[in-house]
């Protein structure tokens, strides 16, 4: 079923071999002993997920993506790693003592997902022709979104100032 | 492209950061699997997105990154003060709120 009978081949090859990049990487987020080596496995994921909107044609998603994620959220996170700990390297103690819980509980939710989509979505093509033009996008934020938009731009400064007075030392 | 294709991948890794919100301890750890979730989500919309030849996918990808860097800034922020007062991040401690 995922050898797709769609006619471009190195679209496909293109999207297994990213999507094998990013389960690996994601698997060593959750795995990894070493709080560095998790962070900088979560940028990979990152990446792969930014060349995949690439292949969706979503480009400005991508780069806000980029920008966002890979520049801003990985660098608070290697904050967050140096402030909480002293020590950078090989920890014995990152899982919980139920941890094997997680495995059947995670297994289960994919068959049932898995199952749901492949019996829901099993043939659906994409629609090649579907083209997302960054003038478009922006259109459609300032028009029919605006409200949530600005919504939006409250919850940031709420979140930067609520950061701030959380982290002040008095 | 089949939209399963997507569909499935965003599946797989909405599992693993399941897997590591239950499995994990440290609190940055279990921040960094709750970004691996809103990935595999946006994933998805950008799928549909594409199926359905609609832009409002595209806009709510935006917005969930948007607040996933909020919700990063505040996690952290309440991380940091948690390490402060108690010399450590570790889940299992915080058992101050247990009837």
């Amino acid at each position: 079923m995922l050898a797709a009978a769609d006619l471009n081949v190195a679209q496909n090859v293109g999207f297994g071999i990213i999507a094998a990049f990013m389960i690996v990487f994601a698997l060593n987020v959750v795995r990894s002993s070493n709080v560095v080596h998790a962070a900088l496995s979560l940028v990979a994921v990152m990446a792969g997920a930014a060349a995949l909107y690439l292949l969706l044609a979503a480009e400005f998603v991508a780069v806000t993506q980029v920008l966002v994620y890979i520049g801003a959220v990985m660098i608070l996170f290697l904050f967050g790693v140096m402030l909480t700990r002293a020590r950078v390297g090989r920890e014995t103690d990152l899982n919980n003592k139920s941890w094997a819980l997680g495995i059947p509980v995670a297994l289960l939710m994919l068959g049932i997902m898995a199952y749901v989509l492949i019996k829901g979505f099993g043939d659906d093509h994409l629609d090649p022709a579907a083209q997302v033009s960054t003038a478009e996008l922006s259109d459609s934020i300032f028009k029919p979104f605006l409200l949530p938009f600005e919504a939006l731009s409250f919850v940031l400064l709420a979140a930067v100032i609520g950061a701030i007075v959380l982290a002040r030392k008095d | 492209m089949l939209v399963n294709e997507f569909l499935l991948l965003g599946a797989v890794l909405f599992c693993i950061g399941v897997y590591g919100v239950i499995a994990r301890k440290n609190a940055v750890m279990v921040l960094m699997s709750i970004e691996l979730i809103l990935n595999s989500v946006n994933i998805n919309l950008l799928a549909f997105s594409q199926l359905h030849n609609n832009l409002d996918g595209n806009v709510f990808a935006l917005y969930i990154i948007a607040i996933a860097a909020a919700e990063v800034g505040v996690g952290l922020a309440m991380v940091l003060l948690i390490y402060r007062n108690r010399k450590s991040i570790s889940l299992d401690e915080l058992s101050d709120m247990k009837g």
